[in-house]
């Protein structure tokens, strides 16, 4: 039976009649960092160093050495990640069961919404009214909030500063509540530069995704792009990270399988 | 007489490879650039007799006693004899004919072969001497007038030993701080052609940098000094045009040892402080060296703001101070590597600025409007070594006093 399923998986992807969709921002270091105040330890941003390019440092060969933190770029955040979920078992990315890492994703369109109002908060009435046109969201699945967000290549624009801090889309406390509690999800997605919103230290309790989803054992996907291209339910998620010794999350490739109708 | 605005380059033609004066001194005679390298006329005076003498020598020539201390003068004398110079054999010179030369009797009671200033008259004329670097990076001696003429700096053999910014175009590495955006306009006010001003992480806001931005000779570059591509990037843009590099960009944090733990801040300061030079110099560096005899206004200085805790750490700001002195070494390498095109490399010292880094440090503190006039003076005068502020002063008197004295002093 699964060699079955897998064979036809695997004729599926040869066949085209699965599409992969590349939910992954590319490392650069023009993209944006997570920007703490300059009192706190920082995030470093992705950076690249020439190690040889086919010169006298290495004549017949090209390769770089990189650097950059757990949660710079598409990035994953596992529950060691915030204090809620320092106890947790198995919460960090190396002891995090893989099945976890592949799953179905409901893709939550706010798109609107964010354009409309920066700080626009995902609700339960929101998801509600998402259910009643898409279903119940299933155990297990990510959830994802479709902001089109990504398509800010402008970092300024990304980031959205002004002297009141950072202005970006996420879930107010009570929807994540509800999706931990009433939904059993395994994670929350977005495409802003964290999984809560830029104004989410006044949330109460400050910064919910995080404290709530880690706290709960679940995970976080941020800076994702190209959701856009993804349908509300039916899509498979592969976001495994790297294997970092006791890692609070790590930048990654994620990946979304779409069935073509 | 004043310069006029120099006319666009000549593309058709060769630019022309630098070449520098002789540059060989005896050790003895290298006391005089020391303190031709703080913008300062010193000579041998004799402990014994009180002869002042030049040229430099082991002993003195009238007691020959080796008491002999370098000591300021204040160059006032008198041109007895000038002439211009029509021919040369000498690579450097030869390009620049003619050249004015003359001897000087100064007060002092020696006499000495001088540049000499276009504003000064026919000899006899007073005349008032200082010390100058030209560009093989050692000491001459320039008659200048005794009253301060207008345009002064203007002056073409006088130009050939300063670095200054009128009429060139300035790379200012980061306009985001203040010090940064005092030396902007400090630059724009001096009569820079043209400033770039770099600024990193764009969506971080800081108050003023629009204002520097709009200024009409003010060119805002995007410019992080830790990412390795951006600064290539940047240099392949602009670096062929760059004549002073002025390297403001700077990360301070105020930790020793004991009161941070981890190397994050360390890190940081490392990686801009000196990383960020490392990775500018070999990027900026070789244009910047193969412009160095373009023209009236070719490419002439690199300014790196140290501080003053590069020579001796300050504990409460222990991995700032460290990062600074590993600034420091770079920038005497960056120097010896300069020396040879004729490119000066100035090395600011200040003590601490009064900006957001140093809020807990007590006055006095040097506002950022007077590093930014250090700068410029220090690049008009074409000194190499600069300690702004009382602070700086107090600093390098004790050290050079005795070092050792200092560091027990600052680990109090």
């Amino acid at each position: 039976m699964s060699q079955d399923t897998l064979a036809a998986f695997a004729n599926a992807l040869a066949t085209g009649s699965i599409r992969v969709v590349d939910l992954t921002q590319t490392l650069s270091p023009a993209f944006p960092q997570i920007t703490l105040p300059p009192e706190f330890g920082q995030c470093w941003p992705f950076r690249i160093e020439e190690v040889s390019h086919y010169d006298e440092r290495g004549p017949g060969w090209y390769w770089n050495n990189f650097s950059c933190g757990e949660h710079t770029g598409t990035h994953f955040d596992a529950p060691i990640h915030w204090v809620s979920g320092r106890h947790l078992p198995n919460n960090a990315v190396d002891t995090i069961p893989v099945e976890h890492f592949i799953g179905p994703a409901c893709v939550i369109d706010c798109s609107k919404e964010a354009a409309a109002d920066a700080d626009f908060l995902l609700t339960v009435s929101f998801v509600e009214a998402w259910e009643a046109r898409h279903g119940r969201i299933p155990p297990r699945a990510w959830v994802l909030m479709r902001t089109d967000w990504s398509k800010r290549t402008d970092p300024v624009a990304y980031q959205n500063f002004d002297a009141t801090g950072q202005h970006t889309p996420g879930p107010d406390a009570d929807v994540v509540r509800f999706l931990v509690e009433q939904r059993d999800v395994i994670g929350f997605g977005t495409e802003a530069i964290g999984t809560d919103a830029g104004q989410g230290y006044h949330l109460r309790p400050p910064y919910p995704c995080h404290s709530i989803m880690h706290g709960a054992g679940r995970y976080g996907l941020q800076c994702l792009a190209n959701l856009d291209q993804l349908p509300p339910t039916g899509a498979v998620i592969f976001a495994a990270p790297l294997k970092i010794e006791q890692g609070s999350g790590s930048p990654l490739r994620v990946l979304a399988m779409v069935s073509e109708r | 007489m004043s310069l006029p605005r120099p006319p666009k380059k000549n593309p058709i033609l060769r630019t022309r490879a630098p070449t520098t004066p002789p540059g060989g001194r005896s050790r003895v005679a290298l006391g005089l650039t020391t303190a031709a390298a703080l913008g300062r006329l010193e000579l041998q005076v004799c402990r014994d007799c009180g002869t002042v003498q030049y040229p430099p020598r082991e002993a003195c020539h009238a007691c020959l006693s080796e008491r002999l201390r370098w000591t300021v003068q204040d160059g006032a004398g008198e041109l007895i004899a000038d002439t211009v110079l029509t021919h040369s054999n000498d690579l450097y010179f030869r390009e620049r004919l003619p050249w004015r030369l003359g001897m000087v009797r100064l007060d002092a009671g020696t006499s000495v072969v001088a540049h000499v200033h276009g504003d000064v008259g026919d000899a006899p004329a007073r005349i008032r001497v200082g010390a100058r670097l030209d560009r093989a990076g050692q000491a001459v001696l320039v008659a200048f007038p005794e009253q301060e003429t207008k345009d002064m700096a203007d002056d073409r053999q006088l130009r050939e030993m300063t670095c200054d910014p009128k009429y060139r175009k300035v790379l200012v590495t980061d306009g985001k701080t203040p010090t940064g955006q005092a030396v902007v306009r400090a630059l724009v006010d001096a009569g820079a052609d043209l400033v770039w001003v770099g600024h990193a992480e764009p969506w971080k806001q800081y108050a003023g940098f629009d204002a520097i931005a709009g200024l009409p000779a003010v060119t805002p570059v995007p410019l992080d000094l830790t990412d390795s591509r951006a600064v290539s990037s940047l240099a392949a843009q602009i670096g062929g045009k760059v004549d002073i590099v002025v390297n403001t960009a700077e990360h301070h944090r105020t930790f020793g040892i004991g009161d941070r733990r981890g190397l994050d801040a360390a890190r940081a300061e490392m990686d801009i402080n000196y990383f960020g030079l490392l990775r500018l110099a070999q990027d900026f560096g070789p244009a910047l060296k193969a412009r160095a005899a373009d023209g009236d206004s070719g490419a002439c200085a690199w300014v790196n703001v140290l501080s003053v805790y590069a020579l001796a750490n300050f504990p409460a700001h222990g991995t700032f101070s460290a990062s600074k002195a590993a600034a420091y070494s770079l920038a005497q390498c960056l120097r010896a590597e300069m020396r040879a095109s004729g490119v000066r490399v100035v090395n600011v010292f200040p003590g601490p600025v009064d900006d957001e880094w140093n809020q807990l440090v007590p006055p006095p503190k040097l506002a950022p409007s007077a590093l930014a006039a250090a700068i410029v003076k220090a690049l008009r005068d074409g000194v190499e070594d600069v300690f702004p502020g009382e602070v700086a002063q107090d600093w390098l008197a004790r050290w050079r006093d005795d070092p050792k004295a200092l560091e027990r002093e600052l680990s109090l």
